[in-house]
């Protein structure tokens, strides 16, 4: 793969954003590769995490965003615990994920986001999360109508799965929560 | 003792067992566990995988409570320990950030609550000797792999609990009440968490490497202390059989189930019926129900 590197790129808004959001020093890895060695999915990346890091110094922001391997990274913390540079990895990889939001960028694993998003405005909604409604909500948006669902009669026979939501009060306080935090953020 | 405790979503659903066992466990150590009234979601990945503020201001929401209560908080689920430990840490060490999420969430907190995971509480806490004392029915040669997942211990200049590569506490406290804490690499692997729903083929392929370890290691069952790393354990336990073409029957209990038998409570009382991978056999053989 050809690339071509200017000082440009290098001082670009992109690598600046990432170093900022994430709070990281990007520049201290070295590449020893020990995220990746001991990252659990890394079988099912598109790149390696410590390839990410240099495309992120490197400023290839378009193949970065659009990369599978922020999304499929589960925030496990294994690579931020080991990197010998004190690079907080699954801080990058929340930086990059919450970067190709704001550029509505499409995530290759689109369902991993859709979760996120179901997931969130569920608890946008009651406060907390309704397990029910958000499998119902994914397989129906995904299009995986059956997923999980023969696990329902085990879960409902053992009552692990609550058929009502439970409503806090202080729902009217939890939507407040996420007005103010998108206002603040959006100042950034 | 007394904590406030913060339960979390999954113990009010697919972890119901684990509150039940977490109660009654407290209850029969004298540890008082007052319920934050109404706490929310922490928000858990896909807040911060979406909105740093949202992701520290909606753990911050219940912990402004806990302060209220003027408690130390206690929490089981080793994603909400992590949410709130990370928030803690983000109001005490970020002024910026303090300050926009105070004004999120309407009030003055510097992260001045201490939280701990209940495994800690009975392990660094209660104190093990004191437990042992109250064990009524030792768990003799019952052979368990203490599977902490990724959490609970990472990372670890925020989480401050255990090792993070080698982390001991659950084996010593399964020593405590007479079981055997083996020794297995897998302890603090990850299992995939809630790419369960997303992306269910990638927390097979983990689940069953954890699940082969253990039973290579010789373990009859698991203990965990994350309502997420039970239910891709026990819950698809069967799925990743048949997918694999193995059979493990590794039961998977929380901590608090095991610790709750060997203090003589029954096992209506810890929810044992609501595993999915038969307990009984395993339980029955060595006469502990």
């Amino acid at each position: 793969m050809k690339y071509l590197v200017s000082s440009e790129i290098l001082r670009s808004e992109f690598v600046n954003e990432a170093k900022r959001i994430s709070g990281q020093n990007l520049a201290a890895c070295y590449q020893c590769g020990k995220c990746s060695a001991g990252c659990p999915i890394c079988f099912d990346m598109d790149y390696t995490p410590n390839q990410i890091i240099r495309m992120v110094q490197l400023g290839m922001k378009d193949k970065v965003l659009s990369s599978r391997t922020i999304w499929l990274c589960a925030s496990c913390e294994t690579c931020t615990t080991r990197c010998p540079c004190e690079v907080d990895l699954a801080a990058v990889m929340d930086a990059l994920r919450r970067l190709a939001l704001r550029e509505n960028i499409v995530p290759k694993d689109e369902e991993i986001e859709l979760f996120n998003e179901i997931f969130l405005r569920n608890v946008r909604g009651y406060g907390r999360s309704y397990d029910l409604r958000i499998i119902g909500s994914f397989n129906v948006r995904s299009g995986h109508f059956l997923r999980n669902i023969m696990k329902a009669p085990t879960m409902l026979l053992r009552g692990k799965v609550a058929l009502l939501p439970h409503w806090t009060k202080r729902v009217k306080e939890v939507r407040k929560i996420f007005k103010k935090a998108k206002e603040l953020e959006s100042k950034l | 003792m007394k904590y406030a405790y913060f339960p979390g979503c999954s113990l009010t659903s697919t972890a119901t067992e684990y509150n039940m066992s977490t109660r009654a466990v407290s209850k029969s150590l004298d540890i008082e566990l007052v319920e934050i009234p109404d706490w929310i979601c922490c928000g858990a990945t896909p807040a911060h995988s979406t909105s740093h503020l949202l992701s520290i201001a909606l753990p911050v929401k219940s912990l402004v409570q806990a302060k209220e209560m003027d408690l130390e908080v206690v929490t089981c689920c080793a994603a909400c320990f992590s949410r709130l430990k990370v928030a803690n840490n983000v109001m005490k060490s970020n002024e910026e950030d303090r300050d926009k999420v105070n004004q999120i969430v309407n009030a003055d907190y510097e992260g001045e609550i201490k939280v701990r995971h209940l495994l800690d509480v009975l392990v660094n806490k209660y104190d093990l000797d004191g437990l042992k004392s109250k064990v009524k029915t030792e768990l003799t040669d019952l052979k368990v792999a203490s599977y902490y997942g990724c959490l609970l211990t990472r990372p670890p200049d925020i989480m401050d609990f255990d090792d993070p590569e080698e982390p001991k506490s659950m084996d010593n406290l399964m020593a405590a009440i007479g079981a055997q804490p083996l020794e297995w690499p897998y302890k603090t692997e990850c299992c995939g968490a809630s790419l369960a729903i997303s992306r269910p083929d990638i927390v097979m392929k983990l689940t069953f490497d954890i699940l082969k370890m253990a039973k290579d290691a010789g373990a009859e069952c698991i203990a965990v202390a994350c309502p997420l790393c039970q239910s891709n354990l026990d819950l698809y336990q069967g799925d990743i059989e048949r997918k694999y073409d193995t059979e493990f029957n590794l039961p998977v209990f929380y901590f608090t189930q095991l610790v709750g038998l060997s203090l003589g409570i029954e096992p209506e009382r810890l929810g044992i019926e609501k595993n999915t991978v038969d307990p009984w056999t395993l339980l029955e053989t060595r006469r502990l129900v």
